[in-house]
């Protein structure tokens, strides 16, 4: 096997466990039961997709899928501290 | 160098180390969708956000130092940003969460 082949397919492995591992996470965002639990989901669905389009840019050579993940990582932490937030006080800025 | 020109013993290490990382992650979601309380659950995904996320990372590094041919190291700041943030959030998480179970009343919630 040459190098290429081993990167694409070794990866392409790594992505269908990532994916999997979205879809879980997504599983437990529909399922709850409460509120705390679907913000735990989306905190775990969102650290997944990065982890897979970083996967992504090392599997196709294209290095600007880092900006893409490191952007997806400040959204996804303000975005669950906010929410964090919203379940303890009833409002985001007070 | 280009990544078809890198040694097949840096590919299969590459591939290993992420594989690793990936099926850390895996599990950590797995735990999240079979543990059975809150207070459970909430521990499953730190094992994909902590060392799935830091061999993901060094994977990354590898790949790109040798492709480019020098110390490729922005990848580097995704580490150190979800190391300092990870704890931030679940911490928040877990207090709003016990926050809301002690006003409910909830037997389940962690005593004072």
């Amino acid at each position: 096997m040459t190098a290429s082949a081993v990167l694409y397919w070794g990866l392409g492995a790594a992505q269908a466990m990532l994916l999997l591992a979205m879809l879980l996470a997504a599983l437990r965002m529909m399922r709850g039961p409460r509120a705390q639990d679907r913000v735990l989901g989306l905190d775990t669905l969102y650290l997944n997709a990065m982890l897979l389009i970083l996967v992504q840019g090392m599997r196709s050579g294209v290095s600007l899928y880092f900006e893409a993940a490191l952007i997806i990582g400040m959204v996804g932490f303000t975005a669950t501290v906010a929410l964090a937030k919203f379940l303890m006080r009833g409002e985001v800025i007070e | 160098m280009t990544p078809s020109d890198l040694p097949l013993w840096a590919a299969w290490t590459i591939v290993a180390v992420t594989v690793f990382g990936s099926l850390l992650a895996l599990i950590g979601s797995v735990g999240l969708v079979v543990l059975k309380r809150f207070y459970e659950r909430i521990h499953a995904p730190t094992l994909g956000a902590t060392l799935g996320m830091a061999l993901i990372v060094v994977a990354s590094v590898a790949f790109w130092s040798l492709t480019e041919g020098r110390p490729a190291l922005p990848d580097l700041l995704i580490g150190v940003f979800l190391t300092v943030t990870t704890p931030v959030t679940l911490i928040l998480l877990a207090r709003a969460a016990v926050y809301r179970d002690r006003v409910e009343g909830d037997k389940a919630a962690p005593p004072e």
